[in-house]
């Protein structure tokens, strides 16, 4: 078969015959990836289903005590992250690595303007009491033990997705290093798009977040 | 290989929807729609999901394996949170109405 063999680039290894089979297999294996992590967040959330079933009038409560402006602002960042993620992933498409580079800027931006925020909510809930453990206290409610269910399912939802943004933000700062490196092309971007997908994903979990955890019962306050 | 460029248009659509949308459950979650708040809630955040995966995500212009996988994950997530639900709520644990 030697009469088949192909020079290997970046863009077609020599496992693959084509570079179309290459990046099919690339898109393949970081959906597979993806579906791990749903499955990862599908336990907390399912989780948080059945707990806000059990008790639904204190997990109201206790999501009107959440800053609902903050949250909707902090959801805006992140979409607007996704965007420019989006358009540094065309810029790959294009072979612009000057564009690529300023949309990777900004979407590193937006996603640490996002954990700035989100820091400064978790430090008002430590000011408030409202951090399940010895000084827990909700205004409102005899019941502390189902309000503490729900800030604990918050601190972790939220926890576990703003490790997912850390985490983006350095997958963000290698694949700025390497385009300023000049490693990637319009034939070859596949980890400018893989870590698209990814940082989309993490948009996606929060797109859910927001609405489960700011907005529950907040015509009753 | 058929490598599909969107247009920035394009994008930019789906980025003022999505803030629209962003903006849209924030309002609808202040007005009493009883238990269809979370409904409405839950609605909007899967088209959010949509605009997201089909065009950020570029599902809409994947091959065919890549869209069943996708299809897949989300049919086992409807698995974990359906069986459940199905085994919690069916327990007496919860104040199920009618029953």
């Amino acid at each position: 078969m030697a009469s088949e063999a192909h020079v290997e680039t970046l863009a077609l290894r020599e496992q693959f015959d084509t570079a179309a089979q290459q990046k099919d297999a690339s898109t393949l294996g970081m959906w597979i990836f993806l579906l791990t992590e749903i499955m990862f967040f599908g336990g907390m959330f399912m989780m948080y289903t059945v707990y806000r079933a059990v008790y639904p009038n204190v997990f109201g409560l206790a999501s009107s005590t959440l800053d609902e402006v903050i949250g909707a602002v902090n959801t805006a960042v992140l979409l607007c992250s996704s965007f420019t993620m989006v358009l540094a992933v065309r810029g790959a498409q294009l072979g612009k690595r000057r564009t690529v580079m300023l949309f990777l800027v900004l979407t590193i931006v937006l996603g640490l303007v996002f954990l700035g925020v989100k820091g400064f909510e978790w430090n008002q809930k430590f000011q408030e009491h409202h951090v399940p453990g010895p000084s827990f206290h909700l205004e409102g409610t005899a019941l502390q033990g189902q309000a503490q269910l729900f800030f604990s399912l918050y601190f972790a939802m939220t926890g576990l997705h703003a490790v997912h943004m850390v985490i983006g933000c350095g997958i963000m700062l290698f694949l700025l290093w390497k385009t300023y490196q000049g490693t990637y092309t319009a034939e070859y971007y596949t980890p400018i798009d893989m870590g698209g997908l990814y940082w989309h994903f993490v948009d996606v979990i929060w797109i859910f977040l927001f609405p489960l955890l700011y907005l529950i019962d907040r015509h009753l306050k | 290989m058929t490598q599909h460029i969107d247009s920035v248009k394009t994008y930019a659509t789906v980025w003022v929807v999505l803030l629209f949308l962003t903006a849209l459950t924030t309002a609808v979650a202040h007005v009493d729609l009883g238990a269809f708040s979370v409904v409405v809630a839950l609605t909007i955040a899967v088209i959010k999901m949509l605009l997201v995966a089909l065009f950020f995500m570029h599902v809409r212009h994947s091959n065919q394996l890549t869209k069943l996988v996708v299809l897949g994950g989300l049919l086992w997530l409807a698995i974990l949170i359906v069986f459940t639900l199905a085994d919690v709520f069916t327990r007496g644990w919860l104040s199920v109405p009618g029953k």
